[in-house]
């Protein structure tokens, strides 16, 4: 008997008074102890049927046909079409929580802030089965310990923000749990998570599903998160199921086209050199005009950064002494050359100081020390020796595309205005010229002049990133920072902005400072990958090189930490160090850096390639 | 950690104090001359003769020969002493022309923040949660007609409409008889009797505009995540909203206790002149007016000295409210 079968469910909007469907028809069950993949892009509505589950779908939205059956398999024999009952009722309210527990995207935002996570959890625990509060703490101390705080009697009285990332949705599967629902509804779980915490969450719910019999019905757009995780995928597309079975089926005899495409859009490692991602419609039909010849090869670096340092100082200040201060080194001895029209991928999670890096380069933030020198085989910039007029003078040469194609347009300004404004800010070209400049800008990134007039919030995620992109190709630079310019678009767009960058690469001969979390991402577009952890370099290679023969432990685990969408290769969960793979104390003594020992030392490979370790280490010794 | 943090506050007032009171007693300096020039020219000016002597006599007693520096450290040294100085005008102690106008400035001022909070949570939950429903617009129509009429045209309207109707004049805050005399009960009751007129008037635009922000931070919190994780847990809606959004919304209004109390203050002293309260409005405005140096000086620091201790108690408030505040040593927004 399935726990859940929803069948022919409809939901739809009213918006501005006109009714839509957003969910068209969808039918999908949920074995007892087995976890079901629910696969689509944002808008497909795989999240409204999830709140639809729950019954806690927003006001404007209504199920207008269907049944959602839940069959509770403490009370055999009985049923509750979830559809029919009236929300916020007493019935729905027994099941949310009780019986079916849900965690979602964003771990912070999804616990209250004022809150302990004790208080939270106990709470939902308290709703349906009321225990003394001794046995409550007890119960919930223990459910902490299951889901991995090291000492859960401390972390009861936790806020959320004294947690990292990782451990508040551990606070968050606790509390979805707490009362051993019969189902988990996992929307989006790890989409927030640096690849390594991820494959320890998901790690986490598998053991957790084995022991207390459960059923997960994921949400997610990850095929390499579905391939480790799911028994049966379900793939919706525009709130319609476009292809459902068992996983094997799915990933190994795929029928439906969308399905197809989707597989061959997303990067993985085994791509050949030169090897093309397939977008599911390609940003813009004219091919590559007159690609540039590549720079010689000994030629002097575009940009060559030496010894970077940042520190922060942090915590509260007290009135007497010195408090809490403490200082954070984020970016430590960072050294690295860019050649020109070569893309250098940083790679790291969130807090390793690959932003602050970035934004050095920028001249958004003064290090404390180090030096970067810019040079166009005509002269050599100081960049960080620029001041005034000549800082000015040198901005358009290095421009930036951001990872948030909503928050970095401004929803007041016009197209036109957006990508005009960087041209009359360093005064290129009278009206007539910028407008013509403007329209030729479109068209590179494949969209129609026609919506020039238009403001920001009429396109879509992927047409607003190819406006980022515009906008920073507007001054002609020479070095552009791409700072996680896909993780916030859907698969299929994430191939047609990675394309077009590529060609856009070719075209003007552009130089790539690329920084991203996704190693396939990195794979698919760097020529060299620099990988940082907690402010170090710590090991830098061509890509070829790295992805073969990684040699640091960080790099090793972050490899050994992204799920392929595929079942021949799943994931070992269990290789993955458990305080985090950036954590140095499980590092072999080789690459630790002993107390009062000397500086660790760039080792060189041969090949360009290069590994922090401590100066004295051979090269077998690492390897 | 909590207890440190309200010491390190209530030390951080004390600089502010000082330069407040720097500057109001630069600010009531800066205009030409003094109270005893402004004397003489309007004694000048309705015919008397006025007696030189005897205002040179007075400035010198007042120590108005020497620089300003000096007198500002002896106001300052006899403000901490509770000394508020000496009325010209009056020819009396400050305090004894001041204290129980405070009084009851403080109970018009106190008991219209209470009414505005009692009356515009309500209104604003409702409003929110009945997201453009007929009650919502409704209430919102009713509260941008608060927002729109002046203070004293409203207290105008009242007046009239209280003297027609109900044969009594509302004006003044106490009957004349218990004015200058000691508390008792017959003088609460009576104060109680003229309250609520003027608590309505100075808070009618306060609790529209309260209304308006209820609404729109609670909208705002109604939308986050954690929301909907209470509610996925079975969480009541009304239980989940109280312990989540509400508190949350919360925080605006605690961090707003210091601005409110100097602006109800002011808004009220227009309000007093019209309605001819025996606040301290009337006394501040004909003080500054004759530059009657102390009464109008120690008069603006107690005000100053009201908003310090408003913004303290909304501080202290706010970090017992809000764990990022109290725990991490800075504010998060």
């Amino acid at each position: 008997m399935d726990i859940l079968r929803i069948s022919d469910l409809r939901i739809g909007f009213t918006i501005h008074g006109l009714a839509r469907d957003v969910v068209k028809g969808v039918s999908l069950r949920v074995p007892p102890g087995k976890t079901v993949a629910l696969v689509g892009e944002s808008g497909s509505g795989k999240s409204v049927i999830s709140q639809a589950i729950m019954g806690l779908l927003p006001r404007a939205g209504a199920i207008t046909g269907g049944e959602i059956l839940f069959r509770d398999p403490l009370k055999p024999g009985t049923s509750i079409d979830i559809a029919g009952l009236p929300s916020e009722g007493r019935e729905i309210r027994a099941l949310r929580g009780g019986r079916i527990g849900m965690i979602f995207q964003e771990p912070m935002s999804s616990l209250s802030p004022v809150h302990t996570i004790g208080n939270q959890i106990e709470e939902a625990l308290q709703l349906h089965r009321p225990t003394p509060k001794a046995q409550a703490r007890e119960l919930i101390e223990v459910m902490l310990k299951r889901v991995g705080f090291k000492d859960p009697h401390r972390a009861f009285g936790f806020y959320p923000f004294e947690l990292s990332g990782g451990l508040r949705q551990r606070a968050m599967l606790a509390m979805a749990l707490i009362c051993q629902p019969a189902l988990l509804i996992a929307d989006e779980p790890t989409t927030a998570l640096d690849v390594t915490i991820q494959a320890q969450v998901l790690d986490l719910m598998r053991d957790l599903q084995a022991e207390m019999g459960m059923a997960i019905l994921l949400i997610t757009h990850d095929l390499g998160v579905v391939a480790n995780m799911a028994d049966e995928v379900v793939v919706i597309y525009h709130g319609e199921i476009m292809e459902s079975g068992p996983v094997e089926d799915i990933f190994r005899r795929p029928r439906h086209p969308y399905l197809k495409a989707l597989l061959k859009a997303s990067p993985h490692f085994d791509m050949k050199e030169g090897e093309r991602l397939v977008a599911l419609r390609e940003a813009r039909t004219r091919p590559v005009v007159a690609p540039r010849p590549a720079a010689p090869k000994n030629a002097a670096p575009l940009l060559s950064v030496r010894n970077l340092r940042k520190t922060y100082t942090t915590g509260s200040r007290k009135f007497f002494g010195k408090g809490t201060l403490s200082t954070v080194v984020a970016v430590d001895d960072v050294s690295f050359d860019i050649r020109r029209g070569e893309c250098l991928g940083l790679v790291g999670e969130s807090g390793c100081g690959k932003t602050t890096v970035s934004k050095i380069i920028m001249r958004a933030v003064t290090p404390d020390e180090g030096e970067i020198i810019f040079d166009d085989g005509q002269a050599r910039t100081d960049v960080l020796g620029l001041q005034g007029e000549a800082l000015r003078a040198f901005r358009p040469r290095v421009q930036m595309i951001f990872q948030d194609p909503v928050s970095s347009l401004s929803p007041r300004m016009t197209v036109m205005n957006i990508l005009r404004e960087p041209l009359v800010v360093h005064g290129r070209g009278e009206g007539a010229e910028q407008t013509a400049r403007v329209r030729a800008l479109m068209e590179d990134v494949g969209l129609d002049p026609r919506f020039l007039n238009r403001y920001p919030h009429s396109f879509s995620g992927g047409q607003r990133q190819r406006i980022g992109i515009a906008r920073a190709l507007a001054l002609d630079p020479e070095l552009i920072i791409c700072d996680e310019p896909v993780s916030a678009l859907d698969v299929s767009v994430q191939a047609q902005i990675l394309n077009l960058l590529k060609d856009l690469q070719a075209e003007r001969g552009l130089t790539f400072l690329f920084i991203s979390h996704n190693l396939a991402v990195v794979n698919y577009m760097a020529d060299r990958i620099a990988v940082m952890a907690n402010g170090r370099i710590v090991e830098i290679a061509p890509r070829h090189a790295l992805f073969t023969r990684p040699v640091h432990p960080y790099t090793k685990a972050l490899l050994k930490s992204v799920p392929f969408a595929d079942l021949d290769r799943k994931l070992n969960f269990k290789l993955v160090a458990p305080g985090g793979a950036s954590d140095s104390t499980h590092w072999a003594p080789a690459f630790r850096r002993e107390e009062n020992g000397p500086e660790l030392a760039h080792l060189p490979l041969g090949d360009g390639h290069f590994v922090l370790a401590q100066a004295g280490a051979s090269v077998r010794e690492v390897a | 950690m909590l207890l440190q943090y309200i010491l390190k506050r209530i030390l951080v007032m004390i600089p502010t104090l000082l330069v407040t009171s720097a500057l109001i007693f630069t600010v009531i300096n800066l205009p030409e001359g003094d109270y005893f020039e402004t004397l003489a020219a309007e004694m000048q000016a309705q015919g008397e003769k006025a007696d030189l002597s005897r205002i040179e006599f007075l400035k010198k007693e007042y120590g108005f020969d020497k620089p300003p520096v000096e007198r500002y450290f002896w106001w300052v040294t006899g403000l901490l002493q509770g000394d508020m100085g000496y009325s010209f005008e009056y020819q009396r102690p400050v305090r004894e022309i001041v204290g129980d106008r405070l009084m009851l400035t403080m109970v018009v001022s106190f008991v219209t923040i209470i009414v505005t909070w009692l009356i515009a949570f309500p209104i604003g939950i409702y409003s929110a949660t009945h997201q453009y429903s007929w009650g919502d617009y409704g209430l919102t129509f009713l509260g941008l007609i608060g927002l729109a009429i002046p203070h004293f045209l409203l207290a105008l309207v009242f007046m009239y409409a209280a003297n027609v109707w109900f044969g009594t004049s509302i004006g003044g805050l106490v009957d004349p008889q218990y004015l200058n005399q000691p508390m008792s009960w017959a003088k609460l009751w009576s104060i109680l009797e003229h309250l609520w007129i003027p608590v309505i008037i100075i808070g009618a635009g306060g609790t529209a505009g309260m209304i308006r922000a209820v609404r729109a931070n609670l909208l705002d919190e109604l939308q986050k995540q954690y929301f909907v994780t209470a509610r996925a847990k079975g969480l009541p809606p009304g239980k989940a909203l109280r312990k989540y959004p509400l508190r949350m919304s919360l925080n605006f209004f605690v961090s707003d206790i210091g601005d409110i109390l100097p602006s109800i203050v002011s808004g009220a002293e227009i309000v007093a002149i019209v309605l001819s309260l025996q606040t301290t409005g009337p006394l501040l405005i004909r003080a500054l007016q004759s530059q009657d140096m102390y009464l109008a000086g120690s008069f603006l620091m107690f005000l100053s000295f009201l908003t310090v201790i408003g913004v303290l108690i909304s501080d202290i408030s706010l970090a017992i409210l809000d764990p990022r505040i109290r725990l991490q040593g800075t504010a998060t927004k």
